[in-house]
């Protein structure tokens, strides 16, 4: 005879209520672990876009991303012809405001050379760049679709292809369009700035500076090597792929990454007493119920067991509800909310390892309740 | 009506409580024998040492000196001189309770068979005795109802069935009627007398209900810890 389960059912209603409330918290945990995974995520998922592995930026900063890169537009070809180099492509990054549909999308502009590294790997729906003026592919998450045309700075671009999961450390969703437009955009003035700028005898003058060079090594080839050669130029450095990865995460992010795993802990830390809470008040209300047990000679094991029994069952009870509210709802938050296995794993454990602990608080009661408690009134 | 084997036996038992001027002696010097069959009540004012002598007997409160005897095996003689008590609660010893403490969680049957469950019995086994005893007490029709649904007496009739569920010779029972109008409390007491003798067992009942004290063989006063009259 399972007492523990019996004492469930009986009280199911309330027990339920109680794993629905854990269950609550539990997602909020959950949240807070996909909160962070998702700032890491989409922190990399810039520098891992391109898939490639040397960063030409400019010397003396951590660019394109933690500073401000400038550097000449025409080192690509420099780049490309360096030893090892398989294939290289200039890149442009900016953030642009741009009214849509009423609202204001806030859009992560990357320019990239089309044929050449950098733009977007898979398209989801529709088409890559096919044209060199005009066009550009758009994360999903922008809520533009193919066909439909959005204003950025003088010109409108046709939305001609859907990517997913591109965006920056920000969170902003990205669309790619061509480098040369992207350099228009950053450096075009409005009409009226024009006008002026004409009256007082300027000339206007494109400038052809990008962030950064991207290159892709050949097999084999010395990734080092290169980045010596690189820095034979006094206005440049290089940066291997896991230098950038290492740099967005030590500076662009490390603060709220920081400040989520904090709040996380102390989150965690609510849970625990929560749990060791709710656990030690439904033993404390049985007491009465553990002498009648002692009293008719139930041994220490059935009422471990019954303890024991009950606080991993709500354990196991709010992180299945967490879970399940969390996979339902993390599709609704405004920034990526990512779930890895092994994180929900490890919570499990964690609140494994809570239930055991405070059952054992409230076995440790239990184990002092005097039989002769039971008798009498 | 022929008595049996000595079930019972309490030489020279004392248990006090503190030491020096906060000191408090429950029990002084008592002698009870009780044998099967016998159905015996102790009766005296409140703080007589009534409830002590039945922990004592329950093996639930270690007496303070002398010599306790259950079933022909002895169990304290200065110290317990069994290792496990609870097991031999769950074998010789059935208990009722002034308030029938039933477990709320679980039917009339599953209260009765949980004892057969904790000494390792098969659920079918349990399930069976659960069933023919509160049939025998007439509450059969009650036994996939929990406890708070139950009336007093049949809450009662159940906490019998269950401190006779393992078949103990001794059956322990603090106010067993003190819930129960006159008439009820007159049957419970002639079901425990019944099935007493059907077991072979006996029952120390502690009361004050006078209008059960025909129901016994015996009524046994204490007055300060002293046993004055059996």
């Amino acid at each position: 005879m399972n007492l523990a389960l019996k004492d469930i059912r009986h009280g199911l209603f309330r027990f339920v209520l109680t794993c629905f409330g854990l269950g609550l918290l539990m997602t909020v945990v959950l949240a807070m672990i996909g909160i962070y995974n998702g700032l890491v995520s989409d922190a990399l998922a810039v520098v891992k876009a391109p898939a490639v592995d040397v960063w030409v930026v400019e010397a003396g900063t951590k660019g394109p991303f933690a500073e401000a890169s400038s550097i000449p537009a025409d080192t690509r070809d420099a780049v490309a012809r360096m030893p090892g180099v398989a294939e290289a492509g200039a890149i442009n990054y900016q953030n642009v405001e741009a009214p849509h549909g009423g609202q204001t999308l806030r859009l992560y502009v990357i320019g990239y050379e089309p044929g050449r590294p950098g733009g977007p790997l898979a398209i989801a729906e529709g088409r890559g760049i096919g044209t060199s003026h005009f066009e550009m592919v758009a994360d999903r998450k922008t809520g533009l679709l193919p066909g439909e045309t959005i204003r950025l700075g003088r010109n409108r671009f046709a939305v001609v292809g859907l990517v997913e999961g591109a965006m920056n450390s920000g969170g902003d969703p990205a669309v790619y369009v061509t480098l040369a437009d992207a350099m228009a955009l950053q450096t075009e003035l409005d009409p009226a700035a024009q006008r002026v700028q004409a009256a007082r005898g300027a000339v206007s003058v494109k400038s052809a500076s990008v962030a950064a060079i991207i290159a892709r090594m050949s097999p084999g080839a010395d990734v080092d090597l290169l980045g010596a050669t690189v820095r034979q130029w006094k206005h440049l450095s290089a940066m291997t792929q896991a230098d950038q990865e290492e740099i967005l995460l030590a500076s662009v992010v490390d603060k709220a990454r920081r400040q989520i795993g904090l709040f996380l802990g102390i989150l965690l830390s609510v849970s625990a007493v929560v749990i060791a809470l709710i656990i030690y008040t439904m033993t404390m209300e049985k007491l009465k119920q553990i002498a009648t047990l002692k009293l008719i000679g139930a041994p220490d094991r059935t009422i471990i067991g019954l303890i024991v029994q009950q606080a991993m069952i709500l354990g196991a009870s709010g992180w299945g509800i967490g879970l399940m509210l969390i996979l339902t709802v993390k599709d609704y938050f405004p920034r990526r909310v990512v779930l890895e296995p092994f994180n929900v794993m490890v919570l499990a454990g964690i609140i494994a390892a809570v239930c055991l602990l405070s059952s054992a608080l409230g076995v440790r009661a239990a184990m002092k309740v005097d039989p002769a408690t039971a008798l009498g009134s | 009506m022929a008595l049996g084997d000595t079930l019972i036996e309490v030489t020279n038992v004392a248990k006090h409580f503190g030491e020096g001027e906060t000191r408090v002696d429950a029990l002084r010097a008592v002698d009870l024998t009780v044998r099967a069959g016998e159905v015996i009540a102790l009766l005296g004012p409140s703080g007589s040492g009534k409830t002590t002598l039945l922990n004592v007997i329950g093996c639930i409160l270690a007496p303070s000196a002398g010599r306790v005897v259950l079933d022909g095996e002895p169990v304290f003689d200065g110290k317990w001189l069994q290792r496990d008590l609870r097991r031999l609660r769950l074998d010789k010893i059935g208990f009722i309770f002034q308030s029938h403490n039933l477990l709320p969680f679980l039917t009339a049957q599953e209260n009765v068979a949980v004892v057969l469950d904790l000494a390792g019995r098969p659920a079918d086994e349990g399930r069976a005795r659960a069933r023919e005893l509160l049939d025998y007490l007439e509450v059969g029709h009650r036994a996939m109802v929990k406890p708070a649904l139950l009336s007093g007496g049949e809450a009662q009739r159940v906490a019998i069935a269950r401190a006779l569920a393992n078949r103990p010779r001794i059956i322990l029972a603090d106010e067993p009627t003190a819930a129960l109008d006159g008439a009820r409390a007159g049957l419970v007491m002639d079901l425990m007398r019944k099935l007493a003798v059907e077991q072979e067992a006996c029952i120390v009942t502690v009361t004050h209900d006078e209008k059960i004290f025909d129901r016994f063989d015996r009524l046994i006063h204490l007055r300060d810890g002293h046993l004055v009259s059996a």
